[in-house]
């Protein structure tokens, strides 16, 4: 029998909502799955150090972006404020080990909670606010936040930041590369499988009311005010997470880390993805996380014949990244997500595309 | 007297940031989007004009002229580009394009003029004006004044011309703007074009005050709490909320940053935006609005 070997599912053969529930709908699916998991632990084997610690902030990343579209893809709330929770993550983790000599494995999940408890807070104006107003209620806490870690010199340190020490079991440090891409591989495995099985829960299917129609939401019974404080939350949760993990990655945290550029990465990390969409957060967070390395290695090739491009690189990068935000907007909206699925649904039924 | 001091810095800053906050509030009314680049906008115009006056070596009228011709320009060539293939897209996308926007601007910015302070060859008067023991440098008594009259022009403007009429009316509803035979692009396009030129405007100000450099564009940011005080769809609000802000700002500044070590100018702001959207959720002046699903 010729057989197509992309061809996976032809249609719809589902018959019950379990059926269309299920996480992995064919074998096949299982055997990908699977597949990409083996790879992604073999990884640090064959590629370069430089490559798994670049590997590893695309993990961490993802994971704060995943948490991001918690709350901005799924729940519809803008959050320009995501820097500042990162911070609140990173600094919690830092205040917590060096100072107080707690354990990693203790101060990463408080690390978690306590972002979780400053991001619910901000999200309580959630409730009267929407749209651009809620953006600014979400910058204000950006600003807010920041200031007050740098000016809180007794606990945070101050402008001059803190140092941290990579996490420990028992004599075995997370010194290398690779060890550290395993820790934030798993921790981003950890977060995908809440989040993907979030979205098949009732809290999962009031966020994606929540953000379709808030009102027409409330009128089917969806308390707002307890899933908007909540999408805050969860999403504050993932983002002090992955605050907590960057800053045991890179040892340091100042206030200057958290800025409204952070902020500004993020989201634009969630929306060049894919809104609403945990792949999408994924290839976002590698986009934008290797963008100025790629620029990087383009700058090299130009400077045989411009020299001065070293000294404007980071205003060119800055260039770039405005521009690719906005090319992303106006010919993708659905980002690298739908790109993804165009792709998919190409070869599904490749070569009879009719 | 500090405390005079401090007001009248306050209300004179205040009158740049109401400024700046009026081309907020003119984008936010005719298309409903946040224009996160304001700040660049205002970047731009002081550049321009300097690099006018130094290069082809012209007196600072026809420069700052030139200026506004090239700002009308830039604002008219953002809103084709970006903004008017956005027209259907939700609020986020919008946000996030004037955000990726300002990264472009500023990023094109710092290629063309690098990062380094530059000073505006004297355009007012240098010799501080001492009333009533109050002392005040006529850059900032100059920059009342234009602002004041700027402000009164575009009152006249709105209520009385006929693109004012038709801005008004394609921000109250575009669909019933257009069935009345308006062009809605080209009112959309003439509102840019100004909100970019008045942004401009209140960038050559600031540069007369403090220099020209990069850090500059932080007024985008600053002048956010002032639109959402006043109202995000009032340009009355925006006004007096600049006022309120610049005096907060300045009293706050004065009195209590000593104790906190510095920096409440830029927070402030923000701590007075958090406990405003708490209260009034739109504003002192912004319309309230029904919601059906």
């Amino acid at each position: 029998m010729l057989r197509n070997l992309f061809v996976r599912e032809c249609g719809n053969y589902k018959t019950s909502y379990k059926d269309d529930m299920k996480l992995f709908g064919t074998k096949s699916e299982i055997v990908k799955w699977l597949f990409l998991f083996i790879i992604l632990l073999t990884l640090p084997l064959y590629v370069s150090n430089y490559w798994v610690g670049l590997l590893t902030l695309c993990a961490i990343s993802a994971i704060g972006a995943i948490g991001l579209n918690i709350l901005t893809g799924f729940t519809g709330q803008i959050s320009i404020g995501v820097g500042a929770f990162l911070g609140v993550g990173g600094y919690t983790t830092a205040i917590l080990t060096t100072t107080y000599g707690l354990s990693f494995w203790v101060s990463l999940p408080l690390a978690g909670i306590v972002t979780a408890l400053v991001g619910g807070l901000f999200g309580i104006p959630s409730l009267r606010l929407k749209g651009l107003y809620l953006a600014i209620a979400t910058l204000a806490a950006q600003v807010i936040i920041t200031f007050i870690i740098s000016r809180w010199d007794s606990v945070t340190g101050g402008t001059a930041g803190m140092v941290l020490s990579r996490p420990s079991i028992g004599s075995y440090s997370f010194m290398s590369n690779a060890s550290y891409y395993y820790l934030s591989i798993i921790i981003l495995i950890l977060t995908v499988i809440y989040s993907v099985n979030l979205l098949r829960t009732r809290v999962g299917r009031a966020f994606l009311a929540v953000r379709d129609r808030d009102i027409a939401a409330q009128i089917m019974g969806i308390n707002l005010f307890y899933y908007k404080v909540l999408a805050f939350i969860i999403s504050s949760f993932f983002v002090g997470i992955a605050g907590a993990l960057l800053a045991h990655y890179t040892m340091i945290v100042s206030p200057e880390l958290y800025n409204i550029h952070v902020s500004i990465q993020y989201l634009a990390m969630v929306l060049i993805g894919g809104l609403g969409s945990i792949l999408g957060s994924i290839l976002g967070a590698i986009f934008i996380t290797l963008l100025p390395v790629g620029l990087t290695s383009i700058v090299d090739l130009l400077t045989a014949y411009m020299p001065n491009l070293y000294q404007l690189f980071s205003a060119f990068k800055e260039f770039v990244f405005g521009l690719a935000i906005i090319l992303f907007l106006i010919f993708e909206p659905g980002g690298l997500a739908h790109i993804w699925h165009n792709i998919k649904n190409y070869f599904r039924v490749w070569p009879f595309s009719y | 007297m500090f405390f005079l001091q401090m007001l009248i810095n306050g209300i004179v800053v205040g009158s740049i940031y109401g400024l700046v906050a009026l081309g907020f509030v003119l984008i936010y009314r005719a298309s409903g989007a946040l224009n996160l680049a304001n700040g660049e906008f205002v970047l731009f115009g002081p550049y321009v004009c300097l690099v006018i006056m130094t290069a082809l070596n012209v007196p600072f009228l026809v420069a700052f002229i030139g200026t506004l011709l090239f700002s009308a320009f830039l604002g008219l060539v953002v809103e084709r580009l970006v903004i008017r293939q956005l027209q259907n897209a939700p609020t986020i996308s919008v946000i996030m394009a004037t955000l990726g926007l300002s990264s472009l601007l500023a990023g094109a910015v710092h290629i063309i003029w690098g990062h380094t302070t530059r000073t505006f060859p004297p355009v007012f008067p240098q010799t501080p004006l001492n009333i009533g023991g109050i002392i005040i440098t006529p850059v900032y008594l100059w920059s009342f004044i234009i602002v004041m009259i700027l402000l009164v022009i575009f009152s006249i403007f709105f209520k009385y011309s006929k693109i004012g009429l038709a801005m008004r009316a394609v921000a109250d509803d575009r669909q019933a703007a257009l069935s009345m035979g308006m062009s809605v692009k080209f009112v959309l396009a003439m509102t840019w074009m100004i909100a970019s030129m008045v942004a401009a405007i209140g960038g050559i100000l600031l540069g007369n005050i403090n220099g020209v450099s990069p850090t500059m564009s932080a007024i985008g940011l600053t002048v956010l709490p002032v639109v959402i005080l006043g109202g995000l769809d009032s340009v009355m609000g925006a006004i007096i909320g600049g006022f309120l802000i610049g005096i907060i700002q300045n009293l706050a500044g004065g009195y209590l940053d000593p104790l906190v070590g510095g920096g409440l100018k830029d927070v402030v702001p923000f701590i007075v935006v958090l406990l405003i959207l708490m209260l009034k959720p739109h504003g002192l002046f912004g319309s309230r609005g029904i919601e059906r699903v």
